[in-house]
């Protein structure tokens, strides 16, 4: 499914915490969104969970508007994982996971058969099905992600939007998880913070700050030193991976910060 | 590998349904069996059976009928709608603010009912209504308190939980304040007393006519819940998360407020506020069933309806004539059952 941000601008108050955003996302495409914090990533992102409303513009899937749609019809479609997981009450793994099926189910009716395998695949890629008649608070940061990952992924969606999703993984789960987007053949919208995984990972880059989107195209194109002094205030040097290609940043803790003022 | 499909997820919990209510069965009929005046079980079984089925009873049975129809059976069947009533609007407002130390009260609703019960107890007021001067007011009270919340809470970005629940307890406060004053400048001497009684809740009052609005309430508010149990397991992931699960939290927020602020009245306006029953019966719940919604609000009625019968039969047995209030018989039983329970179960709200 192609996504589109189409003149999306958000402000509250008087901040502007997303500018006039124009991206084209292709379907099946996977597509980085990086920037320091506050850049307006996560904003660019709420806008097409439908967490939040732009101010301005509008959020496309197909030649759908998303405000044409139910709240229930997108999310049958789009399926997120934010950065506000709240988990207070003492759920089971598999119940979390469950509750990806939530969009496409009237009221309480049960899960149905394919609703059941869906949850098992979805436990199955991130690798929680151990886990799952464990109490969610009882888990560890990582476990935590992956198991809301895998309610995101259970949601079944043709758009897959991920908001830091490698945050508290460690290394095997964080490329587990990354390869895995690359085969998935869904339209996938992360936002990373690391930028040698978003290189590795996506097709296309974003590059927003203070919520303008300043440089987007292919890892290639838009990985460079220069950019990175400019949007990070940070100096990196730039090396091409030996086996895949991929340009990766270099950075060197010991050199004075340079463009920082 | 077909994951075994996980037993907590599934099923309706039916056994432990049938054993709550068939306890709950042979407790009311206990409990109206049992008080101050012992009527033998077999007596008020009779008793029971002439009532409902319009058969006649002897002359000399009619002192023991009347204690059992008139008094006692409306007022246990009171406590079960009332412990129903608050155990299960506990869950919504635990769901709805997010917070585990939320209870029906946390909206201001008890204070804002005891404001209207005080300005009865003190000054009178309401006495066109009666007998129901006190359910009147208190009922108003009430809902003029979450009004007044839910307007203080209210942003344009939406009903925040956290906000919700500074705000009830702010204004609590200043309900508290307000009905102190009028306490103290309250002609009736004993008005304190008075007032003091009826904020720690009592069934004393309970007539048939007072059955009807709670129970019409509880009822649609339990069925409400009940249809809406999936919407409150996806709130407590996060409004973001909600949002991306088509759920609008904002929207049910709201919702849940306006049942909770109608239920939680209407309760108050019969029983005064018996405090602990809804802060209490929802984590016990969740203790024995999981957090899954569905059935906690299935079994968390039945479980404040037993809960609050046995309460009530001794408040009204332990000191005879006297009847003592129900929220310290609720807190005295609750507390240490509850820590136990918390210690041994290793229960988490709210993360480590």
């Amino acid at each position: 499914m192609r996504v589109r941000w189409d003149g999306v601008g958000v402000r509250v108050g008087d901040a502007t915490l997303l500018a006039e955003l124009d991206l084209d996302v292709a379907s099946g495409e996977i597509l980085g969104l990086v920037g320091p914090n506050g850049s307006g990533k996560s904003t660019a992102l709420r806008c097409v969970y439908r967490a939040l409303r732009p101010s301005t513009g509008v959020v496309w899937l197909d030649d759908l508007a998303l405000p044409t749609q139910s709240l229930l019809d997108s999310a049958r479609s789009v399926a997120a994982l934010t950065q506000d997981s709240h988990a207070e009450l003492d759920f089971t793994v598999a119940e979390v996971v469950a509750l990806g099926r939530a969009p496409h189910l009237r009221g309480n009716q049960a899960l149905g058969e394919r609703d059941q395998q869906l949850c098992a695949q979805a436990m199955r890629r991130t690798d929680v099905t151990h886990l799952a008649q464990r109490s969610v608070l009882t888990l560890s940061g990582g476990e935590r992600q992956r198991v809301l990952i895998a309610r995101a992924l259970a949601q079944d969606p043709k758009v897959l939007v991920l908001d830091e999703p490698t945050n508290h993984l460690d290394l095997r789960h964080q490329l587990g998880l990354l390869r895995f987007l690359r085969g998935c053949g869904l339209t996938v919208l992360i936002a990373l913070h690391d930028l040698n995984l978003a290189a590795a990972t996506c097709d296309r880059i974003a590059v927003l700050a203070r919520g303008q989107l300043v440089a987007h195209g292919q890892p290639v194109e838009v990985v460079d030193p220069e950019l990175v002094r400019t949007v990070f205030g940070t100096k990196a040097a730039v090396v091409t991976h030996p086996d895949s290609g991929v340009p990766q940043l270099l950075y060197d803790v010991t050199a004075n910060p340079e463009g920082t003022s | 590998m077909a994951v075994a499909a996980p037993e907590r997820l599934r099923g309706t919990p039916v056994l432990a349904l049938l054993l709550l209510i068939g306890a709950l069965l042979i407790s009311v009929v206990l409990a109206i069996a049992l008080g101050p005046t012992v009527i033998p079980l077999g007596d008020t079984l009779r008793y029971l059976h002439a009532a409902l089925t319009g058969g006649s009873i002897d002359p000399a049975d009619v002192t023991g009928y009347s204690i059992i129809w008139q008094v006692r059976t409306p007022r246990v069947l009171l406590a079960v709608v009332v412990g129903a009533g608050l155990a299960a609007i506990g869950v919504a407002v635990q769901a709805m603010v997010r917070n585990a130390l939320a209870d029906p009260f946390i909206l201001g609703v008890s204070s804002g009912a005891s404001v209207g019960a005080t300005t009865v107890v003190a000054f009178g007021t309401f006495a066109v209504f009666g007998v129901y001067a006190l359910s009147v007011a208190a009922f108003l009270g009430a809902l003029g308190a979450c009004v007044l919340v839910y307007l203080a809470a209210r942003t344009r970005a939406g009903l925040s939980p956290l906000r919700l629940v500074l705000v009830g307890v702010a204004l609590a406060y200043g309900f508290q304040a307000i009905m102190s004053v009028l306490v103290f400048l309250s002609p009736q001497g004993d008005a304190a007393r008075t007032v003091l009684f009826w904020l720690l809740g009592s069934l004393g009052s309970a007539t048939w006519g007072s059955l009807p609005i709670a129970t019409i309430a509880v009822l649609v508010g339990v069925l409400l819940l009940l249809r809406k149990s999936r919407q409150l397991d996806v709130l407590a992931l996060g409004d973001e998360t909600a949002a991306s699960l088509g759920v609008p939290a904002t929207a049910v927020r709201r919702q849940l407020f306006g049942l909770t602020a109608l239920v939680t009245g209407a309760l108050v306006a019969v029983s005064g506020a018996i405090g602990f029953v809804g802060l209490v019966m929802p984590h016990l719940v969740r203790l024995l069933v999981g957090a899954s919604h569905r059935r906690v609000l299935l079994i968390a009625p039945l479980a404040g309806a037993l809960f609050l019968v046995w309460v009530d039969l001794l408040a009204r047995t332990l000191v005879p004539p006297r009847e003592l209030p129900l929220g310290v018989i609720t807190a005295l039983i609750g507390v240490p059952v509850f820590v136990l329970l918390l210690r041994r179960r290793g229960y988490l709200f709210g993360g480590r």
